[in-house]
């Protein structure tokens, strides 16, 4: 599409008879399309580096999880590519080789992932601008994805943000792909003992809270979110215990009062 | 083996999560703004649910026994020291996977 605009437009400029500067402006436009475009790529792309060793660790953990409860290769990829869900997808292995109930499914879906709900809230002003792509971003909002796009990106044009964004969901929903696939099959070629493997979500969760707690001076949700869960924890038992959680770190954020910064 | 449940939970799951994601869209949508409330949980929830799942993947530590917290406590420990020191994500995950898979294996 580009070269017939640009033909047309030497046309035009020939015709009005100043050939080289127009034309040379023409140049540099494509050009800087161009460029602006691969940086964008590329700016993206080293963004995602930290997510895609996590996600290819993790990934490959729950690939060798997967094969090794008797699950095929391709069932793998399908589960990353479509459910796309960490922990959920963890928790799915033992969901399945168990035999647990679709009602089970439904709200262990719902449990796990109602964070993701939060996520959304915060990109509601971000994805106003995203047009057509915006599915896509919705989509593929993983914590890890969601701890990236949060970041502020002053250096990037604004009608380049759809584009950064859209990259970003999607080198990490391929290096989440390519991670289970890698772990399926190395599963299923070396005889391997994956007894808590399972570890990879934990180890995971603790580098994101630290990486978040940096990243912040109001440590007073983490604390809440810690010490709620524990307490709820050793009250109500370790099968049911996510709900009351849940449901007291949302009033407890509810009634807290943030700290406004000075200045 | 992949039967036709194991094809519905997937679904389910899917489908689930999806809708999750897109809740905040749908029902904030063509509103001119999101109420403050709404936006102060979006910047304060993440933190808070993060660490409700560090809690929730050491639910089934016990102090019964030494094998019953000692590994994961180890190397969550690891990976937390690892993680301030080097911030290495990729590091810090397969060093404290590695070490919890030797300590349950061989050690206790």
């Amino acid at each position: 599409m580009k070269e017939p605009a640009h033909r047309q437009f030497l046309f035009l400029s020939r015709q009005a008879g100043n050939e080289k500067s127009l034309a040379d402006y023409a140049g540099i436009c494509t050009l800087g399309g161009h460029r602006r475009m691969n940086r964008t790529v590329r700016q993206a792309f080293v963004e995602t580096i930290p997510v895609m060793t996590g996600y290819l660790a993790l990934g490959f953990g729950f690939g060798i999880m997967l094969k090794a409860s008797g699950y095929p290769v391709w069932l793998a990829m399908v589960m990353s590519m479509v459910i796309y869900a960490g922990a959920l997808q963890y928790i799915a292995v033992g969901l399945l080789s168990g035999g647990a109930s679709l009602l089970t499914v439904g709200l262990t879906t719902f449990l796990v992932n109602a964070r993701h709900v939060f996520y959304g809230i915060s990109m509601l002003d971000k994805f106003k601008i995203t047009g057509k792509r915006t599915p896509y971003l919705i989509f593929a909002l993983t914590d890890e994805t969601y701890s990236l796009l949060c970041r502020e990106t002053p250096d990037i044009p604004l009608t380049e943000r759809k584009n950064y964004y859209f990259c970003i969901c999607l080198f990490d929903h391929c290096y989440w792909i390519a991670g289970s696939v890698l772990g399926a099959v190395t599963g299923s070629l070396v005889p391997f003992n994956s007894q808590g493997i399972d570890f990879v979500l934990t180890a995971l969760f603790i580098t994101i809270f630290i990486e978040q707690w940096r990243s912040t001076t109001q440590h007073a949700p983490a604390i809440i979110g810690l010490v709620v869960t524990a307490i709820c924890l050793a009250l109500f038992g370790s099968e049911s215990f996510l709900i009351a959680s849940m449901g007291m770190i949302l009033l407890l954020l509810c009634l807290y009062r943030e700290e406004v910064p000075h200045g | 083996m992949v039967d036709s449940h194991t094809a519905y939970a997937i679904a389910i799951m899917a489908l689930g999560t999806a809708l999750l994601r897109f809740l905040p869209f749908i029902i904030f949508k063509g509103k001119g703004s999101t109420p403050p409330l709404v936006e102060k949980l979006g910047r304060m929830l993440p933190c808070a649910v993060i660490a409700m799942l560090v809690v929730y993947c050491l639910k089934d530590m016990h102090f019964t026994t030494t094998a019953g917290y000692l590994p994961a406590l180890m190397a969550g420990l690891l990976v937390a020291l690892l993680h301030v020191w080097k911030k290495n994500t990729l590091l810090s995950v397969i060093s404290g996977t590695v070490v919890y898979m030797l300590l349950i294996q061989f050690v206790f």
